[in-house]
């Protein structure tokens, strides 16, 4: 069927070639064309051909996820696949953006072993963990316990008479909950427990744990193991649950290249545990990347839809407009798009960064570490929320189509969802960026001069020379120059540090202790870490101007930048206004401007959302078709439904019929 | 009394309660019963909907058990045998129609629209058809549906394309999809259940069309339920929630049926095809003012009440990290972020009910006078109902989610009862209009009653503050000040006449520049769906604090009402000072007062938190949740629940997937 008209128009109304702009998200014309290879290679494959998920039963999911993810692992080495980004695009191709059950495997247990693991453990695991005689899981979170890492209650005590780690879940919120792959599919788990010896306790340390036997997959005496149920999404993953009852391990499955226990049970303390950070930077930067993807991918289907949708009257007794000609359409779907790019900036900013520092890791260098540790979390609590909230936006913008499982967005939004709380949970996250700025803050305040994103901090101990502090300076905004809002991001930013440590040092003064006065001050540091977080991104977002070199590309991202921070502005006026940066009058400017933006986008609006470059496949959404050929499929959908399965259903014989025969 | 209410609340215990739970109920502040009592109406209120409520829990037939393993065809059929056995039962126990029986189910029903249907028949049909159709529909000799949107169309109903040709030969309209857009697409119970459904098509006679306008029409046969000729119909396929619900869809190939089937209260079609109006339509407006008002409570505040119940409970039996060092590690709902999630919720759950006593009041008055003939408060009640409907799926889908997030990962599990919750009350932001252009009706009545007002003319009640705009400052010189409702409601009046009379005044300048009428309009519409929130949430502050006033000083009810109303005020401008701040009628200092008084309102709060969420009396069969119940035994019940479901059986996917894989045959694949 031939792409719908008024797709078509607005393809050619675009003033920028689309593919350029996919060349900068994917990093370069080299990056697209090997993208897409893999993609073709993978959706031409007949083997990861199947049934539209939506119809199946979470028990069919999770069987069509194993058999694709056993074919995937053994094409993968087939085709050569070895970067770990293009590893991420075959997955991400092969499970259309879902979880799988060998997530966890690959992603958690094998990179645990390469860096955990001593060279003999790595000789006893490694080899049978890639062949995948091994399926590992990595069982961290209990029922009881999740961010807080320290409260986790799992018991490995030392036996020095059989040289035996005894593994024990004690309460019933000890048991390990929610790890993927734990339920059903995997034979092995990595369990973070507290080690006990000598009568003591040591801490987290991380043992390897058999928990099915070989052959026969039943689980093990002493291990009680199994799915925790139905979730909102994820039904292609089994996330398990692990109860274990004096369950002995050999000492050697204790993970030991940096903490150990010898054989009579002494205790040798790791060196640093600074390399941990670097896990936890890299994982971060993939969720804020995710968070990019995700809401990418939703405005790319509200987008398409807008344009294909006509409804109701502009002008008296002219045919209906498409809604996207609708201001307030607009005003929902393009300060989204403008943040879909700008977190796609961020995360390939702490990417690159990543892998800077840790090329400085083996040097030997991490001075820079623990600002990028405190960078991340705030950055993927911050990312994951606008992104979690943009999504539904996204399908409330479709109306009563995006509420139908055939817009995609449902399945989009349960998938991501839960990234506002694994892998930290996002207050928590904010309250560690907070913790960063108020080191900082007292750095500045004694004297000391502080380097990176916070060095704006510097400028409010030269404030301090003049009685006014820095709410009260002046900065002339210009509203139509990204760098002039930076600057305004920045002052925003300082006035809310400022503001969390004075408050929180009001708090000490009242003789509380510091975790009281933390407690009673976590909601000015939040807001405080919020700033500093959209600072950052409105920064990275507008120094990626400067590498963009085709003039109409540049001009379309420079209105993207424009609108993402002057909506920020609009949204937050009441944080400028208070301080004083800007005027009530110029408020009102912004507001005005951005209404004049959104204007000034539209003609583009179709063509951004393309350079996305999302495969329909890939994209798995009616309503946001490359080709806008919206409502024959959405019907050709529905009739596959199981409900249409037979055309009388069944509950009519059984209960309807006795019903009218006796009323 | 208290101990019928503990086990009405407990249901099924597993045994003890928790501690940390227990200790939370003994500190209460005010008398729980008594919020229970004024939340229903009156402790007789609370009786009968306890009784009702413990005939529908006893009755396995009813059970919610396992609700969450089951697919979309079980859920379906589940809700089918519940309707079924709902009909027996309320004639049984001699219950009348829209008691409290429906919010016992929770909503799990089959049948919704036959009431709907029923519902049109009588507002829209003559009193021929009324007689005709009524008995049979109450009998169940017919199951009705109500087929309205189509693909193409939903909120903008002169949009519909479904086509009613009038044939005055054999005195038959011809029913027709003649495009794809065309075709109905929704309507509840349409997919497999309906026999019967009013369809709304654009009327033509001799070639000239009427509009839009309801027909009955048969679309399954009484006998074997197959369908009729011309008809196709099925099911529209899976959704967010609703696996119960057959939405559907329904195609008309020339389809015939006789001149009576169009419903003809307001208008007819005489036989030689003359076409008659009579009466005022502007009772069409009512009917949709009747809808919305009506499903705020069931819909709307009822799922939010629960995920604030159960995020609550939750928050006080989680323990995680410390507060003090050496000591055990704090309840969650100690931590002022959480606090800062969890209790502004539940301070907007209270207002909103009192917002909805109050839009159930005027709706009773509007309806008396409409008996009178008299259709002069029809306008307002539809600006208020629209724009409430609006505000309040929005606000209260927004708190959901939030109450979600607060359960840290369990929340994400169904067995917390949240995500179904979430799923279910996030399509209220669609259904019965679309929540912007809802905004945009109460926008131009606000703009026109501005109008109005500059000019000296009478407007209704609820908009003469329009105009009294004063350009004076906040009067509030210390935090404390900022308990005081006559601040706090002056500063959202202020707001709310200003993002009026600003938008009205844009308006004006785009029209006399040249710009035409709709495209001002347009250009204007973020500005007037701001001003229309602004109206709304000045009206509800300003009616939880009245509501405060009338009530009863004993048994500490006002005293914690007053916290609860100066919260819900306080987090209004906490999280949107640009409106207060903006042309200076609040200062930066006032607002740095406004925040200290905000988050001193949560420590004080915090102590009642539980108590007040027990008064929503849920029982643990109705919340369905293991987080949340009564007896706070969270991890228990999980656990117990975690096994019963079906992934625990042995999957076919290892044998046929799995095995081979781990033992490296995956090649004979």
């Amino acid at each position: 069927m031939s792409v719908n008209a008024d797709l078509r128009k607005e393809r050619a109304a675009a003033t920028f070639q689309p593919e350029l702009l996919t060349h900068i998200l994917d990093g370069g014309p080299e990056r697209t064309r090997r993208r897409k290879e893999i993609e073709a290679l993978v959706l031409n494959d007949p083997d990861f051909q199947h049934e539209d998920l939506n119809f199946l039963s979470r028990s069919q999911r999770y069987e069509q996820a194993i058999r694709k993810s056993s074919l995937m692992v053994m094409k993968l080495r087939e085709y050569g696949i070895a970067d770990p980004e293009e590893i991420y695009w075959f997955k991400s191709f092969v499970h259309r953006g879902r979880p799988e059950p060998l997530d966890l495997h690959l992603g958690m247990f094998l990179p645990t072993l390469l860096t955990q693991a001593t060279p003999e453990q790595q000789d006893r695991f490694f080899m049978p963990a890639w062949n995948l005689e091994i399926i590992g899981t990595y069982a961290q979170t209990e029922m009881g316990h999740g961010t807080h890492l320290r409260g986790l209650e799992t018991t490995a005590t030392y036996d020095p008479s059989t040289q035996e780690f005894i593994l024990n879940s004690p309460t019933v919120t000890s048991i390990k909950w929610w790890p993927g792959g734990l339920g059903k599919t995997s034979n092995h788990a990595i369990v973070l427990a507290q080690l006990y010896t000598q009568g003591q306790c040591k801490g987290l340390h991380a043992f390897i744990v058999p928990i099915r036997q070989l052959g026969t997959h039943e689980p093990l005496p002493g291990i009680t193991v199994g799915d925790i149920g139905p979730k909102f999404g994820y039904d292609e993953m089994d996330n398990g649950y692990l109860k274990m009852d004096n369950f002995r391990i050999p000492r050697e499955n204790m993970l030991m290249k940096y903490a150990q226990v010898e054989p009579d049970g002494t205790y040798v303390k790791p060196v640093s545990d600074k390399l941990t950070y670097g896990t936890m930077v890299f994982i971060r930067s993939l969720i804020v990347g995710d968070s990019a993807r995700s809401l990418s991918r939703a405005c790319t289907i509200a987008i398409r839809y807008s344009a294909v949708r006509h409804q109701s009257e502009l002008k008296p007794g002219e045919p209906e407009p498409q809604i996207l000609d609708y201001q307030t359409q607009q005003y929902k779907l393009f300060p989204l798009l403008a943040t879909a790019y700008a977190f796609h900036f961020v995360g390939a900013y702490i990417k690159d960064t990543y892998h800077r520092i840790s090329g400085d890791i083996s040097t030997g260098d991490l001075s820079e570490l623990p600002e990028l540790h405190a960078l991340t979390a705030g950055l993927k609590a911050f990312t994951s929320w606008t992104a979690n909230a943009g999504i539904e936006e996204c399908r409330m913008a479709c109306g009563g189509h995006g509420y139908s499982r055939c817009s995609g967005i449902p399945d989009i939004y349960v998938t991501f969802t839960p990234s506002c709380t694994y892998e930290g949970e996002n207050t928590v996250m904010m309250l560690q960026t907070a913790r960063f700025l108020m080191k900082s803050y007292t750095q500045v305040t004694s004297g000391q001069q502080v380097t990176g994103m916070v060095s704006y901090l510097n400028d409010l101990s030269r404030q301090r020379i003049q009685p006014q502090h820095v709410a009260a300076r002046t900065v002339t905004v210009r509203i139509n120059d990204p760098t002039s809002l930076v600057e305004a991001y920045k002052s925003r930013a300082a006035r809310l540090v400022e503001s969390a440590a004075k408050n929180l040092q009001a708090e000490l003064n009242h003789r509380r202790s510091k975790e009281d006065a933390w407690n009673r001050t976590s909601v000015d540091l939040v807001r405080a870490s919020e700033a500093h977080c959209h600072y950052v991104i409105v920064k990275l977002f507008t120094a990626k101007l400067a590498e963009v070199s085709d003039a109409a590309v540049h001009a379309v991202l420079t209105n993207l930048c424009l609108l993402y921070a002057l909506f920020g502005i609009s949204r937050n006026a009441g944080d400028f206004l208070q301080a004083g940066i800007l005027t009530s009058a110029q408020i009102t400017q912004v507001n005005q401007h951005v209404k004049e933006l959104l204007a000034v986008i539209r003609p583009n609006a179709v063509a951004l959302v393309d350079s996305f470059d999302f495969h329909d496949v890939h994209l798995g959404s009616v309503l946001g078709r490359y080709d806008g050929n919206v409502y024959e499929n959405m019907f050709e959908w529905a009739k596959k439904s199981p409900l249409n399965k037979t055309q009388v259903h069944e509950s009519f014989h059984k209960h309807l019929k006795p019903m009218q025969a006796k009323l | 009394l208290k101990g019928n209410a503990v086990r009405y609340s407990q249901g099924s215990a597993l045994g003890s309660v928790n501690p940390d739970l227990a200790s939370e109920r003994q500190t209460a502040s005010f008398c729980v019963e008594r919020l229970t009592a004024l939340l229903d109406g009156g402790a007789e209120q609370t009786r009968i909907r306890r009784a009702v409520v413990e005939a529908i829990e006893s009755d396995p037939v009813f059970s919610r058990e396992n609700q969450y393993f089951q697919t979309q065809n079980e859920r379906y059929e589940a809700a089918v045998r519940k309707a079924v056995h709902l009909q027996k039962k309320m004639h049984e126990m001699g219950w009348t129609e829209n008691g409290p029986e429906y919010k016992a189910l929770s909503g799990d029903v089959a049948f919704l629209l036959h009431r709907v249907f029923m519902r049109s028949i009588s507002v829209l049909g003559s009193d021929k058809q009324v007689a005709k159709w009524i008995p049979l529909a109450t009998q169940h000799k017919l199951i009705g549906s109500y087929a309205q949107t189509e693909l193409g169309h939903g909120t903008y109903l002169q949009g519909l394309e479904t086509t009613a040709v009038f044939d005055t030969a054999t005195q038959e309209f011809i029913l027709n999809t003649p495009k794809i857009s065309a075709m109905k697409w929704w309507p509840g119970d349409m997919g497999r259940s309906a026999t019967h459904t009013v369809v709304f098509a654009q009327l033509y006679i001799h070639g000239k069309c009427y509009g839009i306008h309801p027909f009955i029409l048969q679309i399954r046969s009484l006998q074997d339920h197959s369908l009729c000729p011309g008809i196709t119909a099925g099911d529209i396929g899976p959704k967010m929630n609703f696996e119960h619900t057959d939405n559907g869809y329904l195609l008309l190939k020339s389809v015939r049926i006789p001149r009576e089937n169009m419903l003809s209260k307001f208008c007819e079609v005489r036989p030689d095809g003359t076409y008659v109006r009579q009466g005022s339509q502007q009772i069409n407006y009512f009917t949709m003012t009747t809808v919305r008002i009506s499903l705020i409570s069931d819909e709307v505040l009822t799922p939010f009440m629960k995920a604030c119940t159960i995020a609550i409970r939750y928050s006080v039996v989680r323990r995680q990290s410390k507060l003090k060092p050496g000591e055990q590690e704090a309840k969650i709902l100690d931590y002022q972020t959480q606090q800062e999630k969890l209790l502004p919720q539940l301070a907007a759950a209270y207002a909103f009910h009192f917002t909805n006593n109050y839009l159930q009041e005027l709706f009773n008055r509007g309806y008396a006078e409409i008996h009178r003939k008299n259709f002069d408060m029809l306008p307002e009640l539809h600006a208020l109902s629209s724009g409430f409907k609006a505000v309040i799926t929005q606000h209260c889908t927004a708190g959901v989610e939030i109450c979600l997030r607060a359960c840290g990962g369990h929340g994400y599990s169904l067995l917390s009862g949240l995500p179904s919750l979430y799923t279910k009350i996030l399509a209220s932001c669609i259904y019965e209009g679309e929540n912007t252009i809802l905004l945009l009706q109460t926008a131009r009545f606000l703009i026109k009653c501005f109008m109005a007002a500059s000019a000296g003319q009478p407007v209704p009640p609820s908009v003469t503050y329009l105009a009294a705009m004063k350009h004076g400052k906040c009067p509030a010189k210390n935090k404390l000040d900022f308990l005081s409702p006559d601040i706090y409601i002056e500063a959202y009046q202020h707001a709310a006449v200003r993002l009026t009379s600003n938008t009205a005044a844009k308006l004006q300048d785009l029209i006399q520049s040249g710009v035409k009428k709709h495209d001002a309009w347009n250009q204007c519409t973020v500005q007037l769906v701001q001003a229309a929130k602004a109206h709304c949430h000045y009206i509800a502050v300003k009616n939880f604090a009245e509501t405060v006033e009338k009530l009863e000083t004993k048994a500490g009810i006002q005293k914690i009402m007053k916290h609860l109303c100066d919260l819900f005020a306080l987090h209004g401008i906490f999280s949107n000072t640009g409106a207060f701040l903006h042309d200076g009628y609040t200062s930066a200092a006032q607002m740095d007062m406004v925040t200290a008084s905000y988050l001193d309102l949560l420590a004080v709060i915090r102590k009642d938190a539980v108590p007040l969420v027990d008064a929503f009396d849920f029982t643990d069969k109705c919340l369905n949740s293991a987080l949340g119940s009564y007896d706070g035994q969270v991890y228990q019940r999980l656990y117990e629940w975690a096994q019963k479901s079906p992934t625990n059986q042995m999957s076919p996917a290892y044998e046929r997937y799995l095995k081979p894989l781990l033992h490296n045959t995956l090649s004979k694949l």
